[in-house]
């Protein structure tokens, strides 16, 4: 079809007129091949210059538009909607930037600034001629949400998308939902039972008619695309069958094998058939096939025997379910760093993490709720927490700041004091960061009010003395050596990235960082969202955070996935890669250099195939394309040779 | 032909995502630099094919810059990794060819850095004064 190219030369008012000689660069492009009309107005971003174009598309019968005016980030959308009204595909318009790459930084060469416009206009001439037109495809939008994860994040963004209408599969790895929030005893600084604030999010999620909780889950595999991602759930078998099970508890009396409990952080024990914490709302049996005798090849069926209902089933099978979801929200939480890592402070029961610690101060506990040291049961006089375990402390552990540990220690050592009458809370601390609303006066009404006794500075040694635990740590506001005789010690370990993340975000296509955390899209703009259009993260699988940040962080990524399923269908940018199947050979080499995975080698035809939903347009397969083949819609290699041919011999 | 009047011509391949809207911002802070480069915007400089360097070069460009995203900091996650890699291998062929490898510049210059662009510009103008036109133009002409 014969070329009818328009060029239009905007002045900006002076902002290009003031540099380029527009008139110039007009005379220069208006006998240029293929070009049937080419003017200048002052500014073209106005309504009569957006009426200018559009009546010359028209009366010139256009079929391809050169904009010269300010950068494509700028104005490319507005002419591209002028060149649509005017009944010109939009992508037939190419920008010519002459004001960010010419008058501005230019100013006082004007003559060399109106030859490198005139240049630029015509490599945007070149390019032009060689586009097609494209329409943005329409990709199905399935309104359906998987959350991974169901802790507090997880449960607050599956309530918030289910209230608003849209279904919601969550996946929780763990046979309860609650994550590390349920077992805590009380939440800083306003000192809620967690309890309380847990159990009606719990019962709420799982009684939603648009919520599917599965439990003792996993994601095994992912495929598809935003919109359109088809999620295999494994859940593994509880071999125990619901519907016949009446959680009488006999099982539970006869099991012969003891093994510690996870929800109790190992201060207590449980059977290998046990019932899942009653904080998690949820009272289910079931077996543990790693520490079950009879699962591991034993003869014992101690449990089969005592069951009244004969809900006991060894040959249960774990089942998968494919479904189909628009959007995904990873909240799988944080782990925490093993307090051996440090050797200078000796592995004791009575030294003890964080979580452990949350465990003996809450109230359905080990200990119901009494202050009792792990070894012997003594309510312990005079305990010493050591912040920064791991955190802020390369040589042994971590770079970064957990968090959340100044604060936690804070509401322990004040639970402490209020419980056990006498009793001395010490905490040695390198730092006191306290930066959220209320927390730096609930830490000062722990010094004042609680009588927590605050030492700036690190322990060097931690060892058994008898009945005691000693500390030798150091004050550097007095720079006296310290040496407390503990009843027990609690470590502030770090928070990491959980066990499985890296393997789940190479399931998920997401990036991590070098400690295992995801990565956001952008740190700054793009806090929430991951480079996996369509998967959002959410809580502390990204970063340390606390209960409010970490609902802060979940409303983000639901508000992401509302206003995704608020629109009827979803438009992907048409400028994408394509294989030309006359030349490829399925060498694949593409497929291996695409980071989204949007490329496979179709088995049969032995050729390249590009999801045209997932391309991102970044042009790294045609780039590594030996023989060719792979091309890229209006990007294309034919496209930047002759931009290159005008822009080498601008100076010959 | 004196050595003060010869103006290199530099083709700029420019990663959408960094360079090209860190040349923008150098405009809109009316930062000046010389107007040696003709600037080409790429999606990413992972689509940079080593043949458009070559291209660039025997049809007499003095300089080709590649305007990346700095390292780890890639829109696409990996695209300017590539870039390195395929512009480590072009230059270990140019010379051979005889092309000049040190006519080819690849740059971390992120979104932000509209003054780190224009000093790069200006610097690259200097250095290939010095280093006086591509001899690929005599051996055309001749």
């Amino acid at each position: 079809m014969e070329k009818r190219i328009g060029v239009f030369v905007c002045h900006c008012g002076l902002n290009i007129a003031g540099t380029v000689d527009v008139e110039q660069v007009v005379e220069a492009v208006k006998d240029y091949p293929d070009v049937v009309y080419a003017g200048n107005y002052i500014y073209m971003c106005s309504d009569p210059g957006q009426e200018l174009v559009r009546t010359t598309i028209r009366e010139q019968n256009l079929n391809g538009v050169v904009m010269s005016n300010c950068s494509p980030l700028m104005h490319e959308k507005t002419f591209r909607r002028v060149a649509t009204k005017a009944g010109l595909n939009p992508y037939l318009l190419e920008i010519a930037n002459i004001r960010e790459d010419v008058s501005w930084p230019h100013e006082n060469e004007k003559e060399l600034a109106t030859k490198k416009a005139i240049s630029i206009v015509k490599m945007a001439i070149e390019k032009l001629k060689r586009n097609v037109e494209l329409t943005p495809m329409v990709v199905p939008l399935h309104k359906r949400a998987l959350v991974v994860g169901g802790g507090i994040a997880g449960i607050t963004a599956a309530l918030e998308i289910a209230s608003a209408g849209y279904e919601v599969i969550v996946v929780e790895k763990l046979p309860y939902v609650g994550g590390h929030a349920a077992q805590l005893a009380g939440t800083f600084p306003t000192l809620d039972r967690v309890p309380c604030l847990m159990a009606p999010m719990i019962a709420k999620m799982i009684s939603h008619p648009k919520i599917k909780v599965y439990t003792n889950a996993e994601v095994d595999e992912v495929s598809g695309y935003v919109g359109n991602f088809i999620v295999k759930i494994k859940t593994s078998p509880s071999y125990i069958d619901e519907g016949k099970c009446n959680n009488c508890g006999l099982c539970l009396e006869k099991c012969p094998v003891t093994c510690p409990s996870e929800f109790d952080c190992g201060l207590a024990e449980r059977k290998a058939i046990y019932i899942t914490p009653p904080e998690t709302m949820s009272q289910k049996v079931l077996i543990d096939p790693g520490n079950c005798l009879h699962l591991n090849g034993d003869e014992c069926r101690a449990c089969e025997e005592i069951c009244p209902t004969k809900a006991i089933d060894f040959l249960q099978q774990g089942i998968t379910v494919e479904k189909t979801v628009g959007a995904i929200i990873v909240a799988t939480g944080y782990g925490l760093w093993d307090k051996k890592n440090i050797p200078e402070y000796e592995s004791d029961p009575d030294v003890i993490d964080g979580l452990q610690f949350e465990r003996i101060l809450s109230p359905s506990g080990p200990t119901g709720g009494d202050i009792r040291r792990p070894s012997d049961g003594k309510v312990p006089k005079q305990i010493v927490f050591i912040s920064c375990c791991g955190s802020r402390d390369p040589e042994h552990g971590f770079t970064y700041c957990s968090r959340v540990c100044c604060m936690y220690i804070a509401k322990q050592a004040v639970l402490y004091s209020r419980t056990v009458p006498g009793g001395q809370a010490y905490v040695f601390y390198m730092d006191i960061r306290s930066d959220s609303k209320g927390y730096e006066e609930f830490v000062k009404s722990a010094m004042e009010e609680e009588r927590v006794l605050y030492l700036r500075g690190r322990v060097s040694k931690l060892f058994r003395d008898g009945d005691k635990i000693k500390v030798w740590g150091s004050d550097t506001l007095s720079g006296k050596s310290v040496e407390i005789s503990a009843d027990l010690v609690i470590m502030a370990t770090a928070m990491t990235p959980r066990e499985g993340a890296i393997a789940l975000a190479r399931k998920l296509n997401v990036t991590v960082d070098a400690i295992g955390f995801l990565t956001e899209a952008h740190p700054k703009l793009q806090p929430v969202e991951t480079l996996t259009t369509g998967i959002y993260l959410a809580g502390t699988v990204q970063w340390p955070r606390d209960i409010p940040d970490s609902i802060a962080s979940t409303g983000g990524a639901v508000s992401k996935v509302l206003s995704m399923f608020s629109r009827k269908e979803l438009l992907h940018e048409p400028t994408i890669a394509w294989p030309d199947e006359e030349v490829c050979s399925g060498c694949g080499i593409c497929a291996s250099v695409c980071t989204y995975n949007a490329i496979e080698i179709d088995p049969i035809k032995r050729v390249a195939k590009v999801n045209e939903a997932v391309c991102e347009s970044c042009g790294a397969c045609i780039a590594s394309c030996p023989s060719g083949a792979m091309r890229h819609k209006n990007w294309n290699a034919r496209q930047f040779m002759d931009m290159i041919d005008i822009a080498t011999g601008a100076y010959v | 032909m004196q050595e003060d009047e010869f103006e290199p011509n530099i083709v700029g391949l420019l990663c959408h995502w960094c360079t090209y809207t860190a040349a923008d911002l150098a405009g809109t802070t009316r930062t000046q630099y010389p107007t040696n480069i003709r600037p080409i915007q790429t999606m990413c400089s992972g689509m940079v094919d080593p043949v458009y360097v070559l291209w660039a070069l025997l049809g007499g460009a003095d300089g080709v810059m590649i305007g990346a995203c700095h390292p780890a900091d890639c829109h696409y996650v990996s695209g300017n990794y590539k870039c390195r890699r395929k512009t480590a291998v072009l230059k270990s062929i140019l010379n051979t060819l005889g092309l000049e490898d040190d006519r080819v510049w690849l740059c971390w210059i992120s979104a932000a850095e509209g003054q780190k662009f224009a000093n790069t510009v200006a610097k690259m103008v200097d250095e290939l004064k010095k280093k006086g036109p591509n001899p690929i133009n005599a051996y055309w002409s001749t």
